[in-house]
């Protein structure tokens, strides 16, 4: 190859990476309360690894993501109201919200689990067991049907987000946290709130609860954006990015939960 | 899904929490009204220090959104559940009820304290003078000329008062506790049904209207006697 | 401990404490003139001769005074954005969907609420002015307009200036309402913050008291407008 054609072959490549990174720009919804998922860091930007994976499929198909946060109980309906273009906030594929929204393939599979205080006598979960305890969970998830519908004689609260959820936890307002296994290993093991708690119970993998595993959300009709993001993330699982943004994170591979 | 039939599977939940609402509120309004009569006088008539402190208090109630209130309650005396268990103290600040009903009582009471101290201050000198002349003690003069009267200014305002914080109790769901608001937000967080907030806004308003209506009957009571000489 | 807390720089959230502030302060400020021409208009429908108006005024203070203004919140920023692009796609799909941000719901259902209590306010203003100068101003000849533009409306400001007042403090602080849906006001800046540090009482007490700040500064301003606007009127 001549000096004269590497140049071009540059210019060409320079040109087309130019002309992809103006031809879209797509705007990432997220929570931002969802450590270690989604959370804000100090210097008030988010991170986490749906912002790892998001950022990373954005890339892939050539678009110029911009994050948007948004609380949980109003994601949804901002997605419908156009207020970003898709969701990548640990969202369980669920039949109810597949009503509203549309989803890609999981990108990691997800169960529930129950939180208790160390010194907690409770080693079962059912609503005997659970009754008139204080059982908390985030408000508008899967974890607070699952808590809601089994425990009916439990006083049940439901939190915003999840940190406030585990704050009460800390604090001892709660007897039994439900949540999604990942953020609340991570909360027990690793954070100093999480010292007062301990894991309890078998994973909850009831799929009428959990559903299929985690997916990214996009408007219904934009079955195009959806194609690609699921061919994008074909892409990084094949070729080892997946990996490396799941290594940053846990010691396990949640693609597959071994 | 029809208006009927989401009011049907609505209705029952919103109910609840429309009790749950009057509870908070009326216990609320209920407790702050014990202590502001006291605090009222001390505003008027107090030591200076205890006076300082009164105001400081008062400001810094109607300085501060409600909401910044009740998380410094709430999720603050978590911050201190060691001291506040060596109290006695926590199993009264773990529920979320009562949280939200102490932050509701401090917030009225401030606002309470105000308004029957602008009462009090209304109460023509010449009644209190007529009083003294006639012998009264000063007890007698407060609980029978001073408070009566100026509990009769200040009852237009004591009720507009108890709207703001009917409607400002709608802030406690963000804390946990299903009241009509709570309720609502549980139902839309579901089902993305939007006509539940229209549900919620008619059953506020029901409340506001029915309240109104009560408060001014009431206050025809009160003044029952104001109207005898202009010969109803 | 104190000062890494709330330091100016990625350790600490001084920075992000300051910018909800600075968010919160620009909320209230955009919301102040939406919110008083809408009172205007709510007044004056108020004030009106025709029953129809009267009404709709009268309705509008009423539901608007008598709904949390949470809930207000709440239908505004998830329903102006679902219900305008419903109505987009019926009328005109081509433009496909609108974005709805959430500063603008802010401002719009904050406005809503301030139009409300203002309304009353400016209705109270237009009351207050003395019978005997609306009847002296027609006496000299003046039509009903000219009394509402030479005589009226000058003096609105004093009359009106005290409740206008408590509304902008109330606006301050109906602010914080907005970190419940997703604007990085002060309120959320604290959330935020509470949920990385752990320190709740800490974080919503800085909070508290520059809310506080906030407003006795406002007093203050709103004290010296006071002594200006009655600057011409004779004591007793």
């Amino acid at each position: 190859m001549t000096l004269r054609s590497k140049l071009l072959a540059c210019a060409i490549a320079l040109l087309t990476m130019a002309g992809t990174a103006q031809a879209e720009k797509l705007r990432l919804g997220t929570e931002g309360a969802y450590p270690p998922f989604n959370f804000v860091q100090p210097d008030g930007t988010i991170a986490g690894f749906d912002l790892d994976i998001g950022l990373e499929l954005c890339k892939r198909i050539g678009a110029d993501c911009e994050v948007v946060a948004q609380d949980w109980d109003g994601i949804i309906p901002g997605l419908i109201a156009n207020k970003y273009d898709f969701i990548i906030a640990s969202m369980f594929i669920t039949e109810e919200r597949k009503k509203q929204v549309s989803f890609t393939d999981p990108y990691y599979k997800a169960a529930m689990t129950h939180v208790v205080p160390k010194d907690s006598e409770i080693t079962e979960f059912t609503n005997e067991t659970l009754a008139g305890k204080v059982v908390g969970a985030q408000s508008g998830t899967t974890q607070a049907d699952y808590a809601v519908k089994m425990y009916p004689d439990a006083d049940v609260r439901l939190y915003p987000t999840q940190d406030e959820a585990s704050l009460d936890m800390a604090s001892g307002r709660l007897d039994v946290m439900v949540g999604d296994m990942l953020p609340l290993l991570d909360f027990v093991q690793k954070t100093e709130d999480g010292k007062c708690c301990k894991l309890a119970g078998e994973p909850i993998t009831d799929p009428a609860f959990v559903g299929e595993g985690v997916g990214i959300a996009v408007r219904q009709e934009d079955n195009d954006l959806r194609e690609r993001l699921n061919k994008a993330l074909a892409e990084i699982r094949a070729d080892g990015t997946y990996k490396k943004i799941n290594d940053k994170y846990f010691s396990i591979d949640i693609y597959s939960m071994k | 899904m029809s208006l009927i039939e989401s009011l049907s599977t609505n209705l029952p939940k919103l109910l609840d929490g429309a009790e749950t609402t009057l509870i908070l509120t009326g216990l609320g309004a209920a407790l702050a009204a014990v202590f502001s009569p006291g605090l009222a006088l001390i505003r008027l008539f107090g030591p200076t220090p205890a006076k300082m402190l009164l105001r400081a208090y008062i400001s810094f109630v109607r300085g501060t959104p409600l909401l910044a209130q009740l998380f410094l309650v709430f999720y603050g005396s978590g911050q201190f559940r060691a001291e506040l268990t060596g109290l006695g103290l926590w199993s009264f600040f773990r529920d979320p009820f009562n949280c939200a009903v102490l932050v509701f009582v401090i917030n009225s009471c401030a606002y309470q304290t105000e308004i029957l101290r602008g009462g009090i201050e209304a109460v023509p000198p010449g009644e209190i003078e007529a009083a003294r002349a006639i012998g009264m003690t000063r007890a007698r003069v407060l609980a029978r000329v001073i408070f009566p009267h100026a509990y009769r200014i200040a009852w237009p305002a004591l009720g507009n008062e108890v709207i703001l914080l009917m409607k400002a109790s709608a802030l406690a769901s963000i804390v946990t506790v299903f009241d009509l608001m709570g309720r609502t937000r549980q139902i839309f967080s579901r089902s993305f049904e939007f006509s539940v907030y229209f549900e919620a806004a008619a059953l506020y308003l029901l409340i506001t209207v029915v309240f109104v209506f009560l408060w001014r009957q009431i206050e025809r009571r009160l003044t029952r006697h104001m109207r005898r000489t202009q010969g109803s | 401990m104190m000062e890494t807390l709330f330091s100016y720089g990625p350790q600490g959230w001084g920075d992000e404490l300051l910018a909800g502030v600075w968010v919160t302060l620009r909320l209230a400020a955009a919301t102040l003139p939406v919110g008083l021409l809408l009172g205007f208009v709510v007044a004056a429908a108020s004030l009106s001769r025709r029953p129809v108006l009267r009404a709709m005024g009268w309705g509008y203070t009423t539901v608007m005074r008598g709904m949390p203004e949470i809930l207000t919140l709440f239908i505004v920023y998830n329903g102006l954005g679902l219900g305008l692009n419903r109505l987009l796609d019926h009328f005109a799909p081509q433009i496909g969907a609108v974005d709805f941000p959430p500063f603008a719901a802010g401002v719009i259902a904050l406005a809503l609420v301030f139009a409300a209590f203002a309304a009353e306010v400016l209705r109270g203003a237009f009351q207050a002015v003395p019978e005997g100068q609306v009847l002296a101003g027609l006496a000299i000849g003046m039509t009903g307009r000219q009394v509402f533009w030479r005589i009226k409306l000058p003096q609105l400001w004093r009359f009106a200036l005290p409740g206008m007042g408590n509304l902008w403090l109330n606006l301050l602080k109906d602010t914080a309402l907005v970190s419940v849906i997703a604007l990085d006001d002060l309120m959320r800046a604290t959330k935020v913050a509470v949920g990385v540090t752990k320190q709740p009482f800490t974080f919503y007490l800085a909070a508290c008291l520059i809310y506080w700040g906030l407003c006795l500064g406002s007093e203050l301003v709103l004290t010296r407008l006071e002594a200006r606007a009655n600057r011409g009127v004779r004591r007793a």
